[in-house]
């Protein structure tokens, strides 16, 4: 379980590194998803990993729980990374269509520069 | 419980959704609800100053649950005074960009505006690690709209740059925050301090590990270099006042390099004892070095003004990366001033190039020269840090809170070759675009039709009347009259500084204000 775990985070995160080295926007959002999947599921494991175990304190008998404060903190980092990842997307795709070209890099000759503004 | 100390965060909260449902179609009444707030927020936020001056530390706990378990928000003297200094900045700025008719060219601007207050607000008042988290990400996303505001491919692409980056600080703080838990099991910030003081020495690689994340992620957002990457080309492709706004984002890695590194690795803590301060200063004074020689190198005006951004944060983390109560304290002076003089220079930057385009080179006199020349100069004065404004008095509190520290000749060596550096780059940039103008002027050899794009006679007349409005030089007049009271004012500014570095270095009274409740 810890393996399988610890791989997970360590292969993902592994993954979307490389791919946010790469040269086209694409791959980098792909890299990106990735690394935040990574993320999620490290921060999952930071309460420490319990199966079958509920989140829930139980004053009358003396059972095994889980931390739930992780999976709270889960549950934001998911809504907020979709949301940025949204927004990424959709700046990406206004950069792709105004300039014909998905790579990340910006030219940088003052010549072929549009107009600021 | 005072209701009052959530008013900065919770008033832009209101007031955000209000524009983009109710008034989104009437340009006139967005603006008046906008600048209305930003008014309001100057003056909660002076209040709110005010109560903090005594030296008490209030704390809010939302819904009502107590410190470790809910989230709080913490007012204390740092906190009240980067919510006033964001507060004036945003009334500033807003006014400006109404002035100038920026808010026009793109949609939901003021909505936009108000979320990023919202976020900055949050991020200096809260005083839970998780929650500041969740406020840098609702500021960046609004900066994110803000920043490619108005379009245009090439903002585009720094857009996507500047998203990309700091997703990837995000992620890197949510590593962090996750490694921090799992060693102490709270995210509290208060609670964060306890518990990493009660940690067994040989116990704490995993956590040390985690203030070494942590330091890198508000490194990314302070621009420290190596990690400053995202500023010069999302600064300078961002429409300029916006940039004048993101002045204040820089400075919020500062404040929480400064909260955590006081408050929970504080520099009496054994474990991490030297640790932030032995990495960020040599970072800092290379900082300060490179935004020197990106001045000197610009070709761009947005550009220039954003390595003086990078060199203007050099400094300020120099001071801070001391971590005595003396080098704070001039640190929060020089970041008052630091703000104030790259937003002035920002806005009246964009007031040239609104004139004569963005590049550094000699084309015809622009209307109103005289005007905009010596606001130049004034602000290339506050940026450089020469006398009479308030960087001259800041530099030198940095100098003289440097002379204690072991690496003393090296800072003063950097600071002042730096000061040199920028001066030069800002006098090359002021007098391309000011003097040689009028030279070529004086010549009359050329006439119109140089800037290389045709503009339509409507284009014209709009230049025209934006040209004669007068509100954006109330803006920029605004904040150098903000520097002038700096300068004048420096020895309660001073004081006040040095009181809020005397109660960030004794963290207890803000651990006993927040766990107070609890503890007993």
């Amino acid at each position: 379980m810890e393996l399988l775990v610890a791989s997970a985070v360590g292969v993902l995160t592994a993954a979307g590194i490389y791919l946010i080295l790469r040269r086209q926007t694409f791959p980098v959002i792909l890299g990106l998803s990735l690394l935040t999947y990574g993320v999620n599921i490290f921060l999952f494991a930071t309460g420490r990993l319990a199966v079958n175990a509920p989140p829930i304190l139980n004053k009358y008998e003396e059972i095994a729980y889980t931390d739930p404060l992780p999976q709270a903190l889960v549950l934001t980092a998911i809504v907020i990374s979709f949301g940025m990842t949204a927004v990424v997307v959709m700046i990406a795709l206004a950069a792709y269509l105004s300039s014909r070209d998905d790579r990340i890099d910006m030219p940088d000759h003052p010549e072929d520069e549009g107009e600021n503004a | 419980m005072n209701h009052f100390l959530i008013a900065p965060v919770v008033l832009p909260a209101l007031v955000a959704p209000f524009i983009i449902m109710v008034v989104r179609h009437h340009l006139d009444l967005t603006r008046i609800f906008s600048l209305a707030c930003s008014v309001v927020l100057v003056a909660v936020s002076l209040v709110q100053a005010a109560q903090a001056a005594d030296g008490s530390v209030q704390v809010y706990e939302l819904g009502a649950w107590p410190a470790p378990f809910g989230i709080v928000l913490v007012l204390d003297r740092l906190s009240a005074l980067m919510v006033l200094l964001t507060s004036v900045l945003a009334l500033v700025v807003n006014l400006y960009v109404v002035g100038s008719g920026w808010d026009k060219r793109g949609a939901n601007f003021h909505a936009l505006f108000q979320f990023q207050l919202m976020g900055i607000q949050g991020a200096f008042l809260t005083g839970d690690a998780f929650n500041l988290f969740v406020f840098f990400e609702v500021l960046l996303i609004a900066s994110y709209g803000l920043m490619i505001h108005a379009g245009g491919t090439r903002r585009f692409q720094a857009g996507v740059q500047y998203v990309v980056y700091n997703l990837l600080g995000s992620t890197l703080f949510l590593f962090a925050l996750g490694t921090l838990y799992s060693v102490t099991g709270t995210l509290n910030m208060a609670d964060l301090a306890v518990r990493v003081a009660e940690l067994p020495a040989e116990d704490t690689a995993l956590l040390r590990v985690g203030a070494v994340m942590l330091l890198l992620v508000f490194a990314i957002k302070a621009a420290v270099i190596p990690l400053h990457f995202w500023l010069p080309a999302s600064y300078a492709n961002a429409p300029l006042p916006i940039a004048a706004l993101f002045a204040i984002m820089t400075k919020v890695g500062a404040y929480a390099i400064l909260r955590m590194y006081t408050l929970v690795f504080g520099p009496d803590l054994a474990i991490t004892a030297g640790l932030s301060g032995a990495w960020l200063l040599p970072a800092a004074l290379v900082t300060l070095g490179i935004g020197a020689i990106g001045i000197l190198g610009s070709y761009r005006i947005g550009r220039l003004v954003a390595f003086g951004a990078i060199t203007s944060m050099g400094t300020l983390l120099t001071a801070i990366a001391l971590f005595t109560p003396e080098g704070t304290s001039a640190a929060l002076y020089y970041l008052l001033h630091s703000t104030l003089a790259t937003a002035f220079l920002f806005l009246v930057v964009d007031l040239v190039s609104e004139r004569q385009g963005i590049e550094i080179v000699a084309k015809k006199p622009m209307p109103q020269s005289g005007l905009i020349a010596s606001l130049f100069f004034a602000g290339a004065i506050a940026m450089a840090g020469m006398p009479p404004l308030s960087g001259f008095l800041g530099k030198l509190l940095v100098l003289d809170a440097a002379r204690e520290s072991s690496h003393a000749w090296w800072i003063w060596t950097v600071v002042l070759l730096g000061s040199l550096v920028s001066i030069l780059g800002l006098a090359r940039a002021g007098s391309l675009l000011f003097w040689k103008s009028h030279a070529m002027a004086a010549e009359g050899s050329d006439d119109a039709s140089q800037g290389g794009e045709q503009r339509s006679q409507e284009d014209l007349a709009e230049d025209a009347a934006r040209n004669r409005a007068a509100l954006p030089f109330v803006a920029c007049f605004a904040l150098l009259a903000g520097l002038v009271l700096l300068t004048a004012f420096a020895g309660p500014a001073t004081k006040y500084a040095a009181a809020t570095a005397e109660q960030l270095y004794d963290p207890q009274i803000y651990i006993d204000a927040v766990l107070g409740g609890a503890s007993k």
